[in-house]
């Protein structure tokens, strides 16, 4: 934290600001702070002029820091970026100008809390100064030896990386070595399974960059992005690698078809899965089991565990085309066979339904909707197959002397990683053995930073989409390698300096930051002292919200930082009549949201005072505390949804603050306050038309359980 | 990054065409690996469609979050150019070292604008907003919506009175308006091309059996999106057009134009998922509102089969296997005739609003680099030569695949000339 300070501050009257405030108010603020060395004021700041003016003043007044009191830090970025600057928005056009009556007495005292609590900020923050590692290392380790992973180690290579590509098997290929024919893709350049397996053996060799390890199994890994220790067990060898950052492609496995009861699958021979069918059509003959004679009604069942809440809820992706693609292969290998599929839905999107089209024009592979509710064995080795709710309406009965179930993808465990992390060997699952991620925005961005699961691992797949997401895996893996030796974040806080700093000496070995941190980023000694990994960390500052001795910090985020900013402000006594609302509001969605209101000129109270932090889950008890034995009389903290469709950009930060809620309330019962005092509120950031009545509501609420009553005290 | 020069070619340098999902976040993946991105938009703002999206599917939450994240990814990185307004003219040269010529329209916004408003309180002239299909009106200068990134108002100059008012040079304090601009062409430089164009709505006037353009209450999927949108027309309230009272009971055409040989012969993957996720914002606007869904197959892909159960068990939406054969027109009031396909009966029901599910059709780069498919789409196999390309140009594929995909063609900007 910075020492002395010399602080320039730079006010902006445009775009209604000067209209609403008396900025001359705002400079006297400022020249009666000791740690001001130069105010002034620009009808326009955000100029390419003002910003000439502005870099002149840092040199002539030797500024390490500015407040620029314009706009929201959301707007005229780039203009207010000084190198080696330390910069701090104080918002007065979208919080005070666009959202409160001007020329009003509370609307400029709004304005004048903003500049104190923008230069208390500043006073007590500093430029963040990079982690930065020695040395750190750019291999990438793939995990998995099937399509997903040798194209993840070809990609990689290909960008010039060194791989270390692991497969627990004897060879490299995983599934493909047993499967037949690739599933045709409009455009793919190669559909002969042998040749395309044998082109990425080939491209494999080809490349100096793989180093491959079969019947290897990854027997620890530990560290950070950038410096990962990993050891792997090939056959009993222990050796001993490292890598920047890691792919875990390990696949899937087919559904346990043992698990459809009804099938009987163990009593019947002439029942076989999608895999068992692959497997036989690569060997040679599609026979029966039973006797090895070639079948002559041959039918799927689809879904076969798949869309079904007893066994895997979710849609395996690829058992319709797959199904599509045997049909054919066995109308080409027996001319006289018939297929039957029975399905709920068929699944060919986008192009791929050119290729449905294809195989419905083979008049002996016929498409029947509906469920197998009966499964009869014959008096010869065939079956009898009811199908009911079909679309004749009649249950239908099919005879079949073989029966294909096109059993689903079953993720492999992501504990194969074997992370010696304090929160667990593996990736923190969404649903159904999947790693969690923002999967629609950011699919890659796993709870574990620098570590990118790709293939059917992730979600379930084919051959060509695994490809594409080796690739997509790749590029993370390397721009987080990229971003560990600039001492920058990954994703959502890309390219932050800052990380947090821990005064151990202090620390109770309480564990709270090890538990809370969704990134895994803490370890611990066997004591229970947090032994911090800043490469893992994503800057959120959950685990500086978390701590009770508020020992953690960020140079430029700090609880000492926070809080002078609460305390900066004069609170009005109670027979003024002005109560005082704190608002935490989460940087990500809720600011924004405030910013959109703005932009409607909805009036918001000028009673209330904002805080943006990053994360609603950073809020630490301190600030609660001091905000209330400060007298302000509420306390709101704005954040993104929770739940199973959080949004929540640090997956937790919004849960965990309702659970420590909990605890607040306990704690407002001790202090003899009402519990109303602090509330939590979730907002979507185009929910901006909520935001005045929130805030009134709110007011209406302080203003029945009357004032803070440590107020003046 | 500092700017270079036009005539020198950056290492790792990456021309992208299109500013949806897809080019987002190709260029600030490219970025922030440490490429020099210049991202073209023909629009006046980023986002394409996702922008104008209510909410995706199946999480229900709004687009505008994920974009405001990407957009503070793009405002913090200097490695980043965008040049919306833009269209690339002409890309010459060999594989790492593209020359490539960049036309803007005449920026009659310049930079320095501060998106205060005032010149759009002044402006007199309004005209149909391209953003709300339509549904409503914007001035002539206004910035393009809420989120819009660059923060920058636009003037429309199709309607745009220029010298004979200039009432908005007027009043902006700032003196960004200058309506006397002229188009720009730029040059510069890079080692590799992505494409990535984005779709666009298969054009409805081709579905004439389902009354396109006789009714106001018969709407495309991508038109109820913006109903349902808090910043839409009617502040998210699902009204009717024809007299702005509340649907109630709304129809979802699946396939309108999609798998259909005599329209779109592919299927375009999103459709489904998308009217399931209006039903769902739909009814949840009141307990009597009812959805009826007429589909041929029930296609949401993976996980997202927790989100068709959903509504399976939702007793206000009714799926119905079975393809409309015609939307008419009874006293104004939209009548559906389908065949119920598990029950073999004829249907024939009025609702308040049809939503025709129309599909995706590519939105294809206007430069004579690709191969296409016979449904229009890029090849994407077929490119090479510092060329990639990816997201709904090329297959029709929702925002999760899309932004799966763009990533991994980042790749191919760090591989050089491959």
């Amino acid at each position: 934290m910075a020492e002395s300070k010399n602080i320039g501050i730079f006010i902006c009257t445009g775009c209604q600001i000067g209209d609403a405030i008396d900025t001359a108010k705002l400079r006297s603020i400022a020249e009666q702070t000791s740690s001001v060395r130069h105010c002034t004021e620009h009808t326009f700041l955000c100029s390419a002029e003002s910003r000439q003016q502005i870099t002149e003043d840092i040199r002539k007044h030797q500024l390490d820091s500015l407040v620029i009191a314009a706009c929201s830090p959301r707007h005229a970025v780039a203009n207010f970026a000084f190198d080696k600057v330390l910069t701090e928005r104080v918002n007065l056009r979208e919080g005070v100008a666009w959202t409160m009556e001007h020329g009003n007495e509370d609307t400029q005292m709004a304005a004048e809390d903003y500049l104190r609590m923008g230069i208390a900020r500043t006073e007590t923050s500093g430029l963040p100064d990079p982690y930065l590692l020695e040395n750190p290392v750019s291999d990438i380790l793939v995990i998995g030896g099937g399509i997903s992973g040798m194209q993840a180690a070809i990609e990689a290579a290909s960008a010039g990386c060194q791989v270390l590509l692991v497969e627990k098997e004897n060879d490299l290929g995983g599934w493909l070595n047993h499967w037949h024919d690739i599933i045709p893709v409009s455009g793919g350049k190669q559909t002969n399974l042998n040749f395309f397996l044998q082109e990425k053996m080939d491209e494999i060799k080809s490349l100096t960059g793989i180093k491959v390890l079969c019947n290897t199994t990854v027997s620890s890994i530990s560290g950070e992005p950038g410096r990962f220790s990993i050891e792997v067990n090939q056959q009993g060898k222990i050796t001993d690698h490292r890598a920047g950052s890691i792919i875990l492609a390990n696949g899937w496995k087919p559904y346990d078809v043992t698990r459809l009861k009804e099938l009987k699958y163990s009593d019947r021979q002439n029942i076989i899965t999608q895999a068992e069918l692959e497997t036989m059509a690569q060997s040679g003959s599609i026979t029966k089991p039973s006797d090895g004679s070639p079948p002559k009604n041959i039918l799927f069942i689809q879904c076969a565990g798949s869309r079904d809440k007893e066994h895997l809820p979710y849609c395996s992706n690829v058992c319709c085309l797959t199904s599509l693609k045997q049909a054919q292969y066995i109308r080409n290998q027996h001319p006289e066979t018939n297929v039957f599929i029975v399905y709920k839905d068929i699944r060919t999107p986008g192009k791929n339904e050119h290729y449905y089209r294809e195989v419905q024009a083979d008049s002996r592979i016929f498409f029947t909707k509906g469920e197998v509710t009966e499964i009869a064995d014959n008096v010869d080795d065939s079956m009898a197959i009811t199908v009911s709710d079909n679309l004749l309406g009649e249950p239908i009965r099919i005879n079949a002397d073989l029966v294909v179930a096109a059993t689903g993808m079953v993720p492999n465990q992501s504990d194969d990683l074997n992370l010696q992390y304090r929160k667990g060997t593996g990736l923190p699952e969404w649903k159904y053995g999947f790693p969690d991620s923002h999967f629609i925005c950011f699919p890659y961005e796993t709870q574990r930073t620098g570590i990118y699961a790709a293939g059917a691992v992730r979600t379930p797949q084919g051959i060509q989409a695994c490809m594409e997401d080796a690739a997509g895996a790749v590029l993370k893996a390397i721009q987080c390698i990229e971003s560990v030796k600039r001492g920058q974040a990954v994703h959502p806080r890309s390219g932050d300096e800052s990380y947090p700093i821990l005064s151990l000496q202090r620390c109770t070995d309480c564990k709270r930051c090890t538990e809370e941190c969704p990134f895994g980023s803490y370890d611990e000694t066997e004591k229970g002292t947090p032994l911090p990994n800043p490469a893992r960390c994503r800057r959120c500052g959950i685990c500086m919200g978390s701590c009770p001795e508020r020992i953690i910090n960020f140079e430029d985020y700090s609880i000492h930082a926070i809080s002078s900013m609460i305390k900066s402000i004069p609170i009005p006594d109670e027979f003024e009549e002005k109560p005082r609302i704190l608002a935490f509001i989460c940087e990500n969605d809720a600011y924004p949201a405030f910013d959109l209101a703005a932009q409607h000129r909805l009036k918001i109270s000028p009673y209330v005072r904002i805080i943006p932090v990053r994360c609603i889950g950073s809020i630490n008890t301190i600030w609660l505390s001091d905000a209330l034995s400060q007298g302000y009389d509420g306390i709101l903290q704005i954040g993104c949804k929770p739940g199973e469709d959080y949004q929540c950009h640090f997956i937790t930060g919004s849960e965990l603050m309702e659970i420590r809620s909990e605890n607040i309330q306990e704690t407002l019962q001790t202090m003899m306050l009402e519990p109303e005092r602090i509330q939590t509120v979730f907002l979507e950031i185009d929910e901006y038309l909520r935001i005045p009545e929130i805030i009134d509501d709110y007011m209406e609420t302080i203003e029945e359980i009357g004032p803070n009553p440590f107020k003046d005290m | 990054m500092p700017s270079p020069d036009q005539n020198t070619v950056p290492e790792k340098s990456v021309l992208i065409i299109g500013g949806g999902i897809s080019g987002i976040t190709a260029a600030v993946e490219a970025a922030e690996t440490g490429c020099r991105v210049y991202l073209v938009e023909k629009l006046p703002y980023l986002g394409g469609q996702v922008a104008r999206i209510n909410e995706y599917f199946p999480k229900l939450c709004p687009p505008y979050c994920g974009l405001e994240i990407n957009f503070k990814r793009i405002r913090n990185n200097s490695g980043i150019e965008v040049l919306t307004s833009s269209m690339v003219e002409e890309i010459s040269g060999i594989p790492g070292d593209f020359k490539v010529r960049v036309q803007t329209a005449p920026e009659y916004v310049t930079p320095d604008c501060t998106a205060c408003g005032d010149c759009a309180v002044v402006c007199p002239v309004e005209t149909d907003d391209p953003f709300n299909h339509g549904m409503t009106r914007r001035k002539a200068i206004a910035l393009p919506h809420e989120l819009a990134y660059p923060v920058r108002f636009h003037i429309d100059d199709k309607v745009c009175t220029k010298d004979s008012c200039k009432k908005c040079v007027a009043a902006c304090k700032y003196d960004a308006i200058h309506l006397g601009a002229n188009a720009q062409t730029r040059e510069f430089k890079v080692t590799t091309v992505i494409l990535s164009t984005g779709w666009k709505s298969y054009d409805p006037e081709n579905l004439t059996e389902f009354s396109w353009g006789n009714s106001a209450d018969i709407l495309t999927n991508v038109m109820m999106e913006r109903l349902g949108a808090p910043n839409g027309p009617t502040e998210g309230k699902i009204l009717k057009p024809s007299d702005q009272q509340p649907a109630r009971k709304i129809a979802f055409v699946q396939c309108a134009g999609s798998r259909d040989e005599n329209h779109l012969p592919y299927c375009s993957a999103v459709c489904c998922s998308a009217s399931l996720k209006q039903a769902i914002y739909f009814t949840r606007q009141d307990k009597e509102n009812k959805a009826d869904i007429y589909y041929i197959d029930l296609r949401v892909s993976g996980r997202n089969e927790d989100f068709l159960n959903r509504v399976e068990d939702n007793d206000q939406i009714r799926l119905i296997k079975g393809k409309v054969i015609s939307v008419d027109l009874d006293e104004n009031r939209p009548v559906i005739e389908a065949e119920d396909i598990l029950s073999g009966r004829k249907i024939r029901a009025d609702y308040d609003l049809v939503v025709l599910a129309t599909g995706i059709v590519p939105e294809i780069p206007g430069i004579p680099v690709t191969l296409l498919d016979q449904d229009g789409f890029i090849i994407k196999e077929s490119l090479e030569n510092g060329f990639s390309a990816g997201g709904c140009c090329c297959e029709p594929k929702d925002v999760a695949a899309t932004v799966q995909e763009s990533t991994g063609l980042v790749l191919n900007v760090l591989k050089g000339n491959a």
